[in-house]
């Protein structure tokens, strides 16, 4: 069983979709002892940061959270959730799980249209089980304001190039989290989707 | 890098898209979940459903249309068309969609576009605007006036400035419908999407008028348009999407990857 961690957001059935749609049963809870029973976590979400935070801490889920991933399950971050598990972030100046250490940054005013929102191309830094198999030329769907910046490099997988390159998929053992959406990201989102649900932690 | 949108627009009454069309291997006429499901295989990038079910009886059908694009297609789609308030939204995003769109309501109640975006995030928010060109005035200085009621009622607000007052209310994009150019098939209004585009920062759809490829190449060189919405012309089996992704690619156009 996979747990979608419920913290409020709107687009979690979107992720239950995609996952039923490849054969994978999941369920969305805020429980404790449904997430930390579970065989391996997805945090989707869109939203604020300060918000999805204040939500976090009030259901309790960071414990839960922090503990699945000592237990060294396997934990996939969507859109803010692969902003949460940074140390802070500048999206109203919000401390957040410091899963991997780094910050949430604003994209720089100028040239560039905010959010960054379309499809965009990726660049793999670092081979990882779950970008198996991808062909053709992986263009995956964003919409976000905020990027991840990774303090330390070995933790950024990908990178995506918008006005600056910045860590499009960030990851640490048993941790992988994509600052674009899987599940509006068609056949290579749900390949990439698959290849978590088989994925057993280990990289 | 980013890739320019191309979006297709379905039209839907009464569950039924209006301009039903047999594709290859006879699909539903007019189901537009079997209609979305063939785009999306094509390659089609983002998806708008809009709704112009007359009567209020019938409004929640729509709500099962999104609920069946849902289950089947993984990439975004919208919904416009009677969405007057936040119960209006959290169903039609509940039931799936990415984003929903807004206009009448949106002129009528602009608040309604803060209230959306602080419930749902920026991201959800389309402002759907409805402009023709007129005579520059005081009031109306870009010379494009806002239109209501599916383009039938002028405003008198100027469209360079509602686009700017929707991006600070917090809409996340905005869907640019040239009530000139719609049902020509004789090409985008370059001018009013320039004017747009420039204006705000927040990404903007060109609508109205695309009758060939060419049309989307003219708006993209010509604009800051990220994305253009077409709809006849893959309705009518006049092009399909491949088709327009690679002559915008050879053209020089970012396109995301197509069959």
């Amino acid at each position: 069983m996979i747990a979608i961690i419920d913290y409020g957001a709107g687009n979690l059935t979107s992720v239950a979709r995609a996952l039923e749609h490849i054969g994978v049963t999941c369920k969305i809870t805020d429980k404790y002892e449904e997430i930390l029973s579970s065989e391996r976590i997805i945090f989707p979400g869109v939203g604020a940061a300060g918000k999805a935070m204040e939500v976090i801490r009030h259901r309790k889920l960071d414990r839960a959270i922090r503990e699945v991933v000592a237990q060294k399950k396997p934990f996939l971050g969507i859109c803010m959730g692969a902003q949460i598990i940074l140390g802070e972030s500048e999206e109203n100046d919000t401390t957040c799980l410091n899963i991997i250490p780094g910050i949430a940054r604003r994209f720089p005013d100028g040239d560039i249209k905010i959010p960054h929102m379309g499809w965009n191309d990726i660049s793999v830094v670092r081979s990882h089980p779950v970008l198996e198999g991808l062909d053709g030329r992986t263009q995956f769907y964003f919409v976000h304001s905020y990027y991840p910046a990774p303090e330390r490099k070995e933790d950024i997988i990908a990178t995506t190039n918008y006005g600056i390159s910045f860590a499009s998929i960030i990851g640490r053992d048993n941790v992988i989290a994509t600052q674009f959406h899987l599940e509006k990201s068609g056949r290579h989102g749900l390949k990439i989707l698959k290849n978590f649900c088989d994925w057993d932690g280990r990289v | 890098m980013l890739s320019k949108r191309i979006i297709i627009c379905l039209d839907v009454r009464e569950g039924k898209t209006t301009k039903g069309i047999k594709f290859k291997g006879n699909i539903d006429i007019g189901d537009p979940v079997a209609m979305a499901e063939e785009y999306y295989r094509q390659g089609v990038d983002e998806l708008v459903f809009y709704d112009i079910t007359a009567s209020s009886d019938k409004r929640d059908i729509i709500i099962d249309v999104v609920e069946g694009v849902a289950k089947n297609i993984f990439i975004p789609f919208s919904v416009g068309g009677g969405i007057r308030s936040l119960d209006d939204m959290h169903r039609v995003l509940a039931a799936g969609a990415e984003k929903i769109s807004i206009n009448t309501a949106a002129v009528q109640d602009p608040d309604l576009i803060y209230r959306g975006a602080m419930t749902f995030g920026s991201q959800c928010i389309v402002l759907g605007m409805d402009a023709k060109k007129v005579d520059k005035t005081p009031a109306l200085p870009s010379g494009y006036e806002i239109y209501i009621n599916g383009g039938r009622t002028p405003v008198g607000i100027d469209a360079v400035e509602w686009a700017k007052k929707a991006r600070d209310l917090g809409a996340g994009e905005i869907c640019l419908n040239s009530i000139d150019a719609d049902g020509t098939n004789a090409g985008y209004e370059l001018t009013l999407t320039s004017l747009i585009s420039e204006a705000v920062s927040i990404p903007v759809i060109a609508s109205g008028g695309a009758g060939t490829p060419e049309h989307l190449r003219d708006v993209f060189r010509a604009s800051d348009a990220d994305a253009a919405l077409i709809a006849s012309m893959v309705h009518y089996q006049h092009y399909t999407i491949p088709q327009i992704k690679e002559y915008l690619s050879n053209e020089g156009i970012p396109v995301r990857e197509f069959i």
